[in-house]
């Protein structure tokens, strides 16, 4: 019975996108011999094609709902990462192994595999960066690329005014995105959700704006060239040697940001973060200073794409506004989404999919972009809480604590 | 025995709505007061104003917690007045759902501690010291509120009657010395409610923490009260001992009606 309907309702969605795609794909005008071409075929595809996935969706659809009623007595059933992670046996070689691969990386492979991986890598920090503000503290930020092009614009400029290199523009980038941060955090104090979304878009748009139209500041969009790649004592690297000395930078720069995220997540700012998440007047009752809390989450955030603008600015040698569009933002709250809000481990796993995806999918050149929407589409559906959600930590009770816990 | 807490005509305006007119409240140490009165007399917007999510119209809030000086408080921000010493439960649980059991109540430790940020990246041993000493106050509060066997439950997951206690425990634990509780036995069975009464009594002799209620159960609130405060309409229509307030005619009038002739 449930079969019959499923086809039958998937039959529906087929006659639907055969109605739906018939002008496009069926119809075609032939203006060289002024003749129309009805392409029958292409109708049949996509009336197969659509049945099937329809029928595959119908059947995922069943079995989340199914999972979902699992008698629920039964312990949860602990996903293999948080075993490996759970367990010193299994995490120490594969840290180990790990660490193997990321070493001898750059240099088995080409300098164009190494760019997308420096790439990736940068987006794992930015990732790591956003979700303080909008995993942790719960703040929607669609403008975080602002950040990311202060950090850029500030090595950029001094770099070509006086000549400041890599390593000390680091920290300024990270500083000048810190004041950014809490410059935006002000006025946005009292929003949430929505609203605080809508106006932290339009604080992204203002920043790519300036930079486009101040010519004098900025250089608008012809932008800045030749900007010094990061040095080593002096010594001249080749392009090859400088992709893969960026490659360690990176490396260095994303095991200091897990490392700080990691310590500042289970911090007294940490739950304080989540907490303001959960419910925002509770947490006001319960004594944590809702301004303080909130700047901290901005500046913090804003510091990590900073830093990375620099990196950027340095690997590039080149930056105009038109690399910090809105779209920039959106893939960063991509990966906080689809890694599992508040999840370390599930923001990094999420940055490397979502930037290599689109890259190993050109060798499907026309599709790429529908593919990879059609993977976010895919995760929204089957796995709303991300690819690892974020678990809380357990606490140790002192032993006195622990025997009262089991007689009380 | 000495007050703790005063309001002297505190008035709520919303807009050209009067929700809170000229109430006066007076809390002494030690005390258990109940404030009741029908729906939408103003009694939550009265707590809501004590703790600072409104902010009064007119009117004085002032607070003399034992051993400190006395201070208004009027127009300070909702965690100020919470480091003060007041404290409270909400009429609709608002739990940290997703957060421990432990971890709500670390959250009511949050404004007795200190380190901040460096503190948290580099982890020294002030820093250390101090968040062994939260989760170590924090599961005392859950021992003795009787939580002591969720500490590592989602807050999400626990029993009706079981979060309603958290919030009380998470309001404990921000060391106040007035508690406001609004509606903790709404929702409750019998059972419970019982439970509840013992542990609001023991939560005042234990810790000598004078507290306030707003409760509809009436056989709570005669038991357990050592004054009630009536209040409809926005005003305060009656004060007195439980006995007092039974027979009150203004009383009677408010919760069962006037006789018609």
């Amino acid at each position: 019975m449930n079969i019959i309907t499923g086809i039958k309702d998937s039959l529906l969605v087929s006659l639907w996108f055969i109605l739906l795609t018939f002008p496009i794909m069926v119809i075609r005008v032939n203006t060289i011999e002024n003749v129309v071409e009805w392409r029958w075929r292409n109708m049949l595809l996509v009336g197969a094609g659509s049945f099937i996935l329809s029928l595959v969706w119908r059947y995922l659809h069943k079995r989340k709902e199914a999972g979902g009623q699992e008698s629920p007595d039964e312990p949860e059933t602990v996903p293999l990462v948080r075993r490996i992670l759970d367990t010193p046996r299994l995490l120490i070689p594969a840290l180990i192994a790990l660490g193997i691969a990321l070493a001898v990386f750059p240099f088995t492979f080409s300098v164009y595999q190494v760019n997308i991986m420096i790439t990736a890598i940068m987006f794992v920090v930015l990732g790591l960066g956003l979700n303080i503000v909008v995993g942790l503290a719960g703040l929607l930020d669609l403008g975080y690329v602002a950040f990311y092009a202060v950090g850029a614009y500030s090595y950029a400029l001094l770099n070509y005014h006086y000549d400041v290199g890599f390593w000390i523009a680091l920290p300024i980038g990270a500083l000048l995105a810190f004041s950014a941060g809490i410059l935006l955090g002000f006025p946005v104090l009292r929003l949430r959700g929505d609203y605080l979304a809508i106006v932290t878009l339009g604080f992204g748009e203002i920043i790519r704006l300036i930079l486009e139209n101040w010519n004098e500041f900025s250089f608008g969009p012809s932008g800045i060239s030749n900007i010094d790649r990061p040095g080593f004592f002096g010594i001249d690297f080749s392009f090859r040697e400088a992709s893969i000395y960026i490659y360690f930078i990176m490396i260095g720069l994303c095991l200091f940001t897990i490392f700080v995220v990691n310590r500042l997540e289970k911090s007294r700012i940490g739950r304080a973060w989540i907490a303001l998440r959960e419910d925002e007047i509770a947490c006001q009752a319960m004594g944590i200073d809702k301004t303080k809390t909130k700047l901290a989450a901005f500046a913090l955030g804003a510091t990590w794409a900073g830093m990375i603008g620099v990196v950027f600015a340095a690997k590039t040698t080149f930056i105009n506004p038109a690399s910090f569009t809105f779209m920039e933002s959106a893939i960063i709250l991509c990966i906080v989404v689809l890694g599992g809000m508040g999840s370390i481990l599930g923001v990094m796993l999420a940055a490397i999919i979502l930037i290599l995806l689109p890259e190993y999918l050109r060798a499907f050149s026309d599709y790429r972009m529908i593919v990879f929407g059609a993977c976010m589409v895919l995760m929204m559906v089957f796995r709303p809480q991300g690819l690892i959600s974020g678990g809380r930590s357990i606490y140790q009770l002192n032993q006195a604590q622990k025997d009262l816990q089991k007689d009380p | 025995m000495q007050s703790v807490f005063e309001t002297h005509k505190l008035t709520m305006d919303f807009g050209g709505l009067r929700a809170v007119s000229n109430v006066d409240i007076e809390v002494k140490e030690g005390e258990i007061v109940a404030v009741i009165g029908p729906n939408g007399a103003g009694k939550t917007t009265v707590f809501n104003c004590i703790t600072g999510v409104y902010e009064a119209t007119a009117g004085d809030i002032v607070i003399h917690p034992p051993g400190r000086d006395r201070r208004r408080i009027n127009g300070l921000k909702i965690n100020s007045i919470t480091e003060l010493g007041i404290a409270r439960t909400f009429q609709n649980i608002r739990l940290f759902q997703n957060m421990t059991v432990l971890e709500n109540v670390m959250i009511g430790r949050h404004c007795r501690a200190k380190s901040g940020i460096i503190g948290a990246i580099f982890r020294d041993r002030g820093t250390r010291r101090e968040e062994e000493e939260i989760v170590e106050a924090s599961y005392k509060v859950l021992e003795k509120i009787g939580l002591a066997s969720y500490v590592n439950e989602l807050a999400k997951n626990l029993p009706y009657g079981a979060q309603r206690r958290l919030e009380i425990a998470r309001a404990l634990a921000t060391e106040p010395f007035l508690l406001l509780l609004d509606e903790p036995a709404a929702g409750m069975n019998p059972q419970e409610t019982r439970a509840l009464d013992e542990l609001i009594v023991k939560i005042r002799d234990d810790e000598g923490v004078s507290i306030v209620l707003i409760e509809h159960d009436m056989k709570l609130v005669m038991s357990l009260s050592d004054r009630i405060f009536v209040m409809d309409h926005g005003e305060k229509i009656a004060q007195g001992t439980p006995q007092e307030v039974r027979k009150d005619p203004q009383v009677i009038k408010a919760y069962l009606g006037e006789e018609v002739d």
